[in-house]
């Protein structure tokens, strides 16, 4: 089985994004990125069905900017056997890049695509219901477990109250949650290895989809601030704070 | 303008957040319908037609519904979909779930997550785990769209809506349901609860949560939370999370124990009406949004704070 896993660069959990002063939106300028955190446990996720002899090849593919080469590489470097890079250098909305998706899944024809279930740059945590809605495939969000059972794929997912396991026919499209792996680093020789693999790229715009946003953003603002409070110098006067003057008890 | 709410409800009773989702619906302007698809759920069905500014209730009863996996759901809603401008639900699992499915059927880019409604088609969302807000507009003639409920209050619950019942839409068949683990807890549900105890890292282990967490949430009738980095150390299931990557809460009251206040957690807690922290480390970061701050060891005052209640 061929394994898609879709990667996007994203600025590093690590960093505090900072509004620009025209409200226009965040300050990218000069801030590390890195693979979106839950990509990299797809990407572990697909290494490991193949170390396990599930999968056979390992396909990685970014749409964005011609530095997501490096999220690739680094997925190369953690296992993946290719990467293609679908290159464009505005953000490319969610419905877009699940329709580029679908082109790809028709090309590469995948048993199964794994993918983060959100990217933390935007939170939308849409585009792998959106590919498996254009495929007319299964789906198996939030997945804390990913087990193949004969011809069907068993994914936990992590749900309100507890998880849930569903049974997939394939080829499906799994999401992935935070507990399903935890992602190794690359070692220096399979980094060194990685640039030798096959990485092919594309204009994203000559891939017959319709990239036109359909979400205007009119501004990006700073959250609301919420001041410090007082510190108190005991349970009982917490307590009492919280009984007398904030009313909650 | 018409505007479809999916309900949010596991076929015994509705969840608080439907209440909700109709008030940012109503922000949007129109008439209201709620669907309700369940199996077994003509009690939900009811209730949905309490809520206040309700036009009808579409009841689809049957057993592929049970579960409202996102194949067979997507498929019934966006069957619906023609007769109305916007399709809106709750950020649970569910609707996160099925809604961008939908989106993708009706060639809509969804509008996640909303915290606010400026018009009928300009919306506020968080973005970058809530350290920043975007206000976007939307080009498509209809809306699928996710709510945050804790960003809306609740509609009242004085509605006498008619309920209607409506078939199964065909059944994909591509996916089945296997099995639940669901954790049992005589506890409120944490996204909705009105008190909130979380415990962070400095906790140690899950032994440290069931002595200094559970006794003071039992008192004060609390749900249980934790940060991300509890439940990564294992200390807690992943359905206790509070955060950008776990659940948001908007309680009245928020106790955060052994929390250092990383901005993931913030964006999942920061609306509560009032904050606590307790933490030995007085620089830490969520005392900058907490309205009372204990600087004390968690493993002396918690006992103290048991007894104190």
């Amino acid at each position: 089985m061929k394994v898609l896993v879709p990667v996007k660069r994203v600025v590093d959990y690590n960093v505090k994004v900072r509004v620009k002063s025209d409200q226009t939106d965040v300050d990218l300028a000069n801030v590390k990125m890195s693979m979106n955190p839950f990509d990299e446990i797809a990407v572990e996720e697909a290494v490991r069905l193949k170390e396990a002899g599930t999968a056979e090849e390992i396909v990685v593919v970014s749409v964005g900017p011609d530095k997501a080469q490096e999220q690739i590489r680094q997925a190369l470097g953690m296992g993946a056997d290719r990467g293609i890079l679908l290159t464009a250098d505005e953000d490319v909305e969610s419905l877009a890049v699940a329709k580029l998706l679908q082109k790809v899944c028709e090309e590469e024809q995948p048993g199964l695509v794994i993918m983060g279930k959100q990217a933390i740059d935007d939170d939308r945590n849409q585009t792998g219901q959106m590919l498996a809605a254009l495929l007319g495939w299964p789906q198996g969000t939030f997945a804390s477990e990913v087990k193949k059972e004969g011809d069907k794929l068993h994914v936990t997912r992590e749900i309100d109250g507890g998880l849930q396991t569903v049974s997939l026919n394939l080829p499906a499209v799994v999401t992935t949650d935070l507990r399903l792996n935890e992602p190794r680093y690359a070692s220096l020789p399979n980094i060194m290895k990685a640039k030798k693999k096959p990485l092919d790229k594309k204009a994203a715009a000559d891939m017959g989809v319709d990239l036109t946003p359909r979400l205007k953003k009119l501004k990006v603002t700073e959250p609301p601030k919420r001041e410090a409070g007082i510190k108190v110098e005991s349970v009982a006067e917490l307590v009492d704070k919280l009984k007398n003057e904030a009313g909650v008890l | 303008m018409a505007i479809l709410v999916i309900a949010d409800h596991d076929n015994q009773s509705l969840n608080d957040a439907t209440a909700k989702v109709v008030a940012a619906a109503q922000k949007i302007g129109g008439d209201i319908d709620v669907l309700v698809a369940g199996s077994g759920a003509s009690g939900v069905a009811e209730a949905a037609g309490k809520i206040s500014g309700v036009r009808k209730v579409l009841h689809a009863d049957d057993a592929h519904y049970e579960k409202r996996l996102a194949e067979p759901m997507a498929e019934l809603i966006t069957g619906l979909a023609g007769d109305y401008d916007a399709i809106v639900s709750s950020t649970g699992t569910d609707g996160r779930n099925f809604m961008p499915r939908v989106a993708a059927k009706l060639d809509v880019m969804q509008i996640s997550a909303i915290t606010g409604v400026e018009s009928a088609d300009t919306f506020v969302r968080p973005i970058y785990a809530g350290n920043a807000f975007a206000t976007v507009q939307s080009s498509d003639s209809k809306k699928v769209i996710t709510v945050q409920p804790t960003a809306f209050d609740a509609v009242s619950m004085e509605g006498s809506a008619s309920v209607e019942t409506i078939g199964a839409a065909a059944f994909p068949g591509i996916s089945e349901f296997v099995g639940e683990e669901l954790t049992k807890s005589d506890r409120p549900e944490l996204a909705g609860a009105k008190i909130v105890i979380s415990g962070g890292r400095a906790l140690g282990s899950n032994e440290a949560f069931e002595e200094h967490i559970y006794p003071v949430a039992d008192k004060l009738g609390a749900a249980i939370g934790a940060s991300r980095a509890a439940v990564d150390a294992g200390y807690m299931p992943n359905d206790y999370q509070v955060g950008q990557t776990g659940k948001v809460v908007a309680p009245e009251l928020y106790i955060a124990v052994g929390i250092s206040g990383a901005i993931q957690h913030l964006a999942g807690m920061k609306d509560s009406k009032v904050i606590v922290a307790i933490n030995k480390d007085e620089e830490a970061p969520i005392f900058q949004v907490a309205d009372y701050g204990l600087v004390a060891d968690l493993f002396q005052a918690m006992p103290e704070l048991e007894k104190a209640l």
